[in-house]
């Protein structure tokens, strides 16, 4: 029975996705194959992005998000550090205490997929700097990495304290109008669109 | 049928990891994960990030209403406050903007070969994440109580059916593309 249900869950999301990947073969040029074209419309990626949600509103009973996931991490890393019982007793866990959930599973998903869509696109490489970075600040690799470990507790922490990130209250809070995920969104881009003209000016 | 799906621990994570992989392919694919397009937006250079996002929005609004009026789905709404959303925000936009990546588009930078994304920040937000974890308790009783609004939505907010608000958001949205589209973004 399980195995059954499991299959079924597989070959309905693969074909969903076979769906929207023909659907963007058709909008391409057809000289070159869809698959390893590296962008595709950002219209069409978003649509396949809200498609996705009809299915995890559907069958998990809620939207997409990412940044819960990492909380759920720091949970299960500090659990083996210092053992269960101070984690198990924090508000933010359930019952069952951090762990490998069903968010964690989709945040380990989108890197399986990046790796496979840049695989096929040819685009997948190793780089430390991004090159609009090292063309304004230079070859250095602890600046980038200092920057890129404060950028990282920020969205961490405002993540949690907002409720959301960019995909759970961007998307998933926004389709279903939300006054809160608006209201959000429209900080995370306030905050960073001031921080990028005062880093970029 | 739903509640057996929705209930099955080992059939949600395998669903969850195939919708992840589907979402990452497409982050990857509109390059959203890029450091250049994401500061791109950020600058108001390029509109990818808008788009994606809003086409998202169109889409899964059309498909979430649908199923709502058909008692398929339920709401999943996120409690808000203007002492807590507000400052969360503001504070995730400042990360944004010196990551160039959001936590989502961040794993899936990370898919892509970006060291930056996996040497600093991987370990900063998994820090910054696990810091409100152990402040919690201080958050719910200050900033969190700071004019709290609930998980009001649009519709209740003004007063309208829910397909009109649906439709006006939509509306918006496509009148924005359609500036951008002629604008030359």
């Amino acid at each position: 029975m399980r195995v059954w249900k499991l299959s079924l869950t597989a070959a309905l999301s693969l074909g969903v996705f076979a769906a929207l990947a023909s659907l963007a073969y058709g909008q391409t040029e057809p000289a070159a194959s869809a698959w390893t074209t590296a962008r595709w419309s950002p219209y069409l990626c978003g649509a396949g992005i809200g498609v996705i949600c009809w299915f995890t509103f559907l069958l998990s009973g809620t939207g997409i998000g990412a940044s819960g996931a990492y909380a759920q991490t720091a949970g299960m890393i500090e659990a083996a550090i210092r053992g269960k019982d101070r984690v198990w007793n924090r508000t933010f866990y359930s019952d069952t205490g951090p762990g490998v959930d069903w968010l964690w599973m989709v945040v380990a998903g989108v890197i399986v997929g990046a790796v496979i869509s840049s695989l096929a696109a040819g685009s997948f490489q190793w780089m430390l700097l991004p090159p609009l970075w090292e063309q304004a600040f230079g070859p250095g690799a602890v600046h980038r990495l200092a920057v890129s470990f404060a950028g990282g507790m920020l969205l961490g922490f405002g993540a949690r304290l907002a409720g959301g990130c960019t995909s759970g209250h961007g998307i998933s809070g926004a389709l279903q109008l939300v006054v809160s995920s608006w209201m959000a969104a429209a900080c995370f881009f306030i905050g960073g669109v001031i921080t990028a003209f005062l880093i970029y000016p | 049928m739903l509640q057996t799906i929705r209930s099955n621990k080992s059939v949600q994570l395998v669903f969850g990891l195939l919708m992840g992989v589907c979402f990452g392919f497409f982050l990857d694919r509109a390059g959203v994960d890029r450091y250049e397009v994401i500061l791109g937006q950020l600058l108001l250079r390029d509109f990818t990030v808008l788009k994606v996002m809003g086409s998202a929005v169109i889409v899964g609004m059309a498909g979430f209403f649908a199923m709502r009026r058909l008692g398929w789905v339920e709401y999943q709404k996120t409690h808000g406050s203007v002492g807590a959303t507000i400052p969360g925000g503001l504070i995730f936009g400042v990360g944004f903007g010196l990551l160039g990546y959001c936590p989502g588009t961040m794993a899936a930078a990370m898919g892509h070969g970006a060291l930056d994304a996996l040497i600093g920040g991987l370990p900063g937000i998994i820090l910054g994440s696990w810091l409100y974890v152990i402040s919690q308790k201080f958050w719910q009783s200050t900033a969190e109580r700071i004019i709290p609004f609930g998980d009001i939505t649009f519709d209740e907010l003004f007063g309208v059916s829910r397909w009109k608000a649906a439709l006006t958001c939509a509306g918006i949205l496509v009148a924005l593309f359609i500036a951008l589209e002629l604008a030359g973004y």
